[in-house]
């Protein structure tokens, strides 16, 4: 039925800020994200800790529920919606 | 995309120099401070107008980190402070953040009279079962049979249950969260704040480095692990249902929603009164 109807789907995506140096590395946004876009990284901060980074293969799949910046209890992390409409 | 940031956008209710704060990794106090803060952006609050009015033990750094007028006093007093504040200035919003040591050891009959004159506060009262700061000795609410510095083999004393303290003390908003449910806890402290009266909100909050060492949760996630598994939401149970046992599932809601006239209400109508 969606041959005549032009299908507009909109994608939500989201930046993720990381401030690396005040992560204590707690490890709840990498836990308690919904989409699991989050894992710890190679490398240190300031304080000796492995700050979070994004999984390499899911960059597009964070949908900005903020969850993370809710739980975290450093305020080192945030997210920023990018809305864009595209044609499927 | 992931892009490296300088500062948050909640460091402008921050005294962000004092940032990173002294809590432990995995320390719940920081998640409190954070949807808190969520709230009062939310609410979009003149921080000209809100008082923040913390006692002593890590939760009572939390005043010194919010950008407004916060203080913070001698241990157990800081309900008496904000009675104050909030009488001298009707206009002010008026928070208490403190720990359950402060809150109900050392202050606890500030606590309960404060609910029973029904004094227009909002009383944040985060609970990690002990007393963190000085090295995890049995507070007040300790579950039987937990382990602390000072019951190595288990806890005998019963402990308190915050929310049925306050609801039997006459508080007209009593709810419980844990820090794991950070949305919820946020839209609980906007509800508070929008309150008339003595509202009551009793955070669980992880203490990895003296609690949960101790009791077989070495880690903040651990905690926070268990808290996902083992807590139910119940709103509108009755508090005395809602006891923290080890073992059993942590009850969580919003448990008391009522309407009662404020000690200020009560008392400009006495002065109307009498004046006449």
């Amino acid at each position: 039925m969606n041959y005549w109807v032009e299908k507009k789907e909109k994608q939500i995506h989201a930046n993720v800020f990381i401030i690396k140096d005040r992560c204590k590395e707690c490890g709840f946004c990498i836990e308690f994200c919904p989409q699991g876009v989050l894992k710890v990284s190679e490398e240190f901060n300031s304080k000796g800790y492995h700050p979070p980074k994004l999984v390499e293969t899911e960059t597009k799949k964070c949908i900005g529920c903020g969850f993370c910046s809710m739980i975290c209890p450093d305020f080192a992390i945030f997210v920023e919606k990018e809305e864009e409409n595209e044609k499927n | 995309m992931e892009i490296e940031a300088e500062a948050n956008p909640m460091d402008k209710y921050l005294r962000a120099d004092r940032i990173p704060h002294i809590w432990c990794p995995g320390c719940g106090l920081g998640i409190v401070l954070n949807a808190f803060l969520h709230a009062i952006d939310e609410l979009k609050i003149d921080m000209d107008e809100l008082a923040i009015v913390s006692g002593i033990g890590c939760t009572g750094r939390i005043a010194g980190y919010i950008n407004c007028d916060s203080y913070h006093t001698t241990h157990g007093r800081a309900i008496p402070f904000a009675t104050g504040l909030r009488l001298a200035n009707p206009e002010m919003k008026v928070v208490v953040i403190s720990g359950d040591g402060d809150l109900f050891a050392i202050g606890g009959n500030h606590f309960i009279h404060a609910a029973r004159r029904n004094i227009d506060i909002t009383v944040i009262g985060v609970n990690n079962y002990n007393y963190g700061m000085t090295g995890g000795q049995l507070g007040p609410t300790t579950p039987l049979g937990a382990r602390t510095t000072t019951s190595p083999y288990g806890n005998v004393e019963h402990p308190f249950n915050l929310c049925h303290v306050a609801h039997a003390s006459g508080a007209v908003y009593v709810a419980r969260w844990t820090v794991l449910h950070a949305v919820r806890l946020k839209n609980s402290i906007k509800e508070a704040m929008n309150k008339n009266g003595f509202s009551f909100i009793e955070v669980i909050a992880a203490c990895p480095t003296t609690y949960g060492r101790r009791n077989k949760m070495p880690t903040g996630l651990d905690e926070m692990k268990y808290y996902r598994e083992h807590s139910i939401i119940r709103h509108g149970i009755d508090p005395s249902q809602a006891n923290i046992e080890i073992g059993k599932d942590i009850i969580v809601g919003k448990f008391i929603d009522i309407e009662k006239p404020t000690y200020s209400d009560a008392f400009e109508e006495l002065k109307k009164r009498v004046k006449k």
